[in-house]
């Protein structure tokens, strides 16, 4: 698959520049606001938008573009985060699995299969609950239920590779276990992960600022989608205004990811996927 | 396909799931074991009862919390079978209870909104396939990446706005009258019908190139009856399943909509229980939400054998 060749699809070009946006966004974020995210002025409460405060300010004051801005940096982070927990417990679960096989291979699957047989929301919701409601402990709930899913289609992707010729040859010149599993399987499962990683971000960005809206991620006054949309319920009525900017950031950044994932997928699926 | 064969898998498949289920409760039971402070203080505590030494000692032997720890796990699992999954330390009542009686809710709630997602997909899904390219097909597309990358959270707050504040034609939040039910349903219904419209698309398309489709043309068959007959009844299959592993999950109660359109279902419940730290029903909640899944499943399986007349019971 020529590197170039994923970006032909206009979905994927419009996510890929989304994606990037957001990105550039959160890493220059400290540049790019206008003033402090946390500063409250209770004087410039629920103001219009004005110079000063380019999207106007939220019930405390404080400026909604820089909450927002800042806002991008805490999602991108976070969802970072949660899929290196996740890919850091699922990749070696499932190359175990895939490559040990038999017994091994067995018993990591009903492990799976119970986990998986959990709403994966409500057992995040349970850990959370008995951790308690802070964004570690989100990430640590996400990670701890959500590897078992990964784990499953990282197994088959090894079973698949495997079987091929390569992997043969690579035993026959007498290479030993631990080169196999490194240089043949999981050099030639990264492209396959990578694009998986790639449609999931979406799905996990939007189940931290879900967590978040519910008061179980991040606590104000961390800037936060979630949060915010949280705190601008109830002035649903009085200002409005107050959760479309939110709301319109999870939803583009998502739509970004979704589009980039697909985008990459397509192409290669005829080849691995 | 006799009674007998249909008894016999589904015997089969309910011997699968008991290590799945006691799986389940084991992860259940450990939670529990998790949780910071002592459950029988708390329930002391709870009752307005000073935990006294004694006080504390005798609540842990009412709750099956003395002795080691194999033998509270057999205790409770045995409580358990008995549908007793121990009372909320909030209220006092029996959790199982509590969580039965805000079950309706959740499953009018949940009906209507695999209602929406179907009257939205399947004439998406079906139009995109049978005029791939067309602008059926783009508004197909565009309806199903809008769906999963739109939040619920923020749809459901649009919606009462719009909805509620602007038009007044619906209740803000609640569970009174049967148009309360509309605006909640829409927002569930929209985010699940995107990969419904995914799915019967491309699953339709792989039929129509079937042979046996032609063959049903070559029979002189009209079109709408081909794809009625012959293509729509092997192309929903896989839905099927899908919707079984949604259901399954909606009756969770999707905790997120029912938080924000503050209806009386089990989501909005167990929401209420974490924050208040009630962890028996939590408990329960997640132990009656795992054990739902998976029997749904085994219904979904014996439904898809039943449905699909090329897959052979073993």
């Amino acid at each position: 698959m020529n590197r170039l060749h994923m970006f032909k699809s206009n979905g994927a070009k419009a996510g890929g520049i989304i994606v990037l946006l957001f990105v550039c966004i959160g890493i220059f974020a400290p540049w790019l606001a206008p003033s402090d995210p946390l500063q409250i002025h209770m004087e410039h409460k629920l103001s219009m938008p004005s110079w000063e405060y380019p999207l106007g300010t939220d019930h405390l004051g404080r400026c909604v573009l820089s909450r927002l801005v800042y806002g991008t940096r805490t999602s991108l982070y976070y969802s970072l985060m949660v899929l290196a927990a996740v890919f850091s417990i699922s990749i070696p679960v499932g190359l175990l699995a895939g490559y040990v096989g038999g017994i091994v291979d067995h018993l990591i699957m009903r492990v799976i299969d119970i986990l998986l047989a959990f709403p994966s929301l409500i057992l995040s919701l349970a850990v959370t609950a008995v951790l308690g409601p802070s964004m570690k402990n989100l990430l640590i709930s996400f990670a701890v239920v959500w590897w078992a899913g990964y784990a499953r289609v990282i197994r088959s992707m090894v079973l698949q590779i495997k079987e091929s010729d390569y992997i043969m040859a690579a035993k026959a010149g007498g290479a030993t276990h631990l080169q196999i599993i490194l240089r043949h399987i999981l050099l030639n499962a990264a492209r396959p992960i990578l694009v998986l990683a790639s449609i999931e971000i979406g799905t996990i960005m939007l189940s931290i600022a879900g967590l978040s809206f519910l008061g179980l991620g991040a606590q104000p006054p961390t800037p936060e989608w979630g949060v915010m949309l949280n705190d601008s319920r109830p002035y649903i009525q009085t200002e409005p205004r107050l959760l479309l900017y939110p709301g319109l950031a999870i939803m583009l950044s998502v739509l970004g990811f979704n589009l980039l994932g697909e985008g990459l997928r397509k192409p290669g699926q005829k080849e691995e996927l | 396909m006799g009674l007998n064969i249909i008894l016999r898998y589904l015997l089969q498949r309910l011997m699968q799931i008991i290590p799945v289920l006691l799986g389940i409760s084991c992860i259940t039971f450990g939670l529990m074991h998790l949780t910071p402070g002592d459950p029988a203080e708390i329930m002391l505590r709870a009752d307005g009862i000073k935990p006294t030494l004694e006080a504390t000692r005798a609540a842990r032997h009412a709750l099956g919390l003395d002795g080691p720890i194999h033998m509270q796990f057999v205790h409770w699992l045995y409580r358990v079978f008995h549908l007793d999954l121990g009372k909320s330390y909030r209220s006092g009542l029996p959790v199982w209870e509590e969580l039965m009686s805000r079950f309706p809710a959740t499953v009018l709630l949940s009906g209507s909104s695999l209602l929406t997602a179907i009257l939205i997909a399947l004439p998406l899904g079906i139009g995109s396939a049978l005029y791939p390219g067309s602008l059926l097909d783009r508004l197909g597309r565009a309806c199903a990446l809008f769906s999963v990358s739109m939040p619920g959270y923020w749809l459901g707050l649009l919606l009462i706005y719009y909805g509620a504040v602007k038009l007044k034609w619906f209740p803000m939040m609640g569970m009174e009258g049967w148009s309360s039910v509309i605006l909640p349903a829409c927002t569930l219904g929209f985010g699940m019908a995107g990969i419904y419209i995914r799915l019967i698309r491309t699953s339709l398309l792989e039929v129509l190139g079937k042979l046996y489709i032609k063959a049903a043309r070559a029979k002189g068959l009209r079109e709408w009856q081909v794809i009625s007959g012959h293509a729509l009844r092997n192309a929903l299959l896989p839905s099927l399943t899908l919707l079984g592993i949604h259901t399954g999950g909606l009756l969770g109660g999707s905790v997120i909509v029912e938080s924000i359109f503050s209806w009386p279902g089990i989501g909005r419940y167990a929401v209420e229980a974490i924050f208040a730290k009630d962890y028996t029903v939590i408990q329960g909640y997640v132990l009656i939400m795992a054990v739902a899944v998976v029997l749904i499943n085994v219904a979904v399986d014996l439904l898809h054998q039943l449905l699909n007349p090329r897959i052979r019971l073993r």
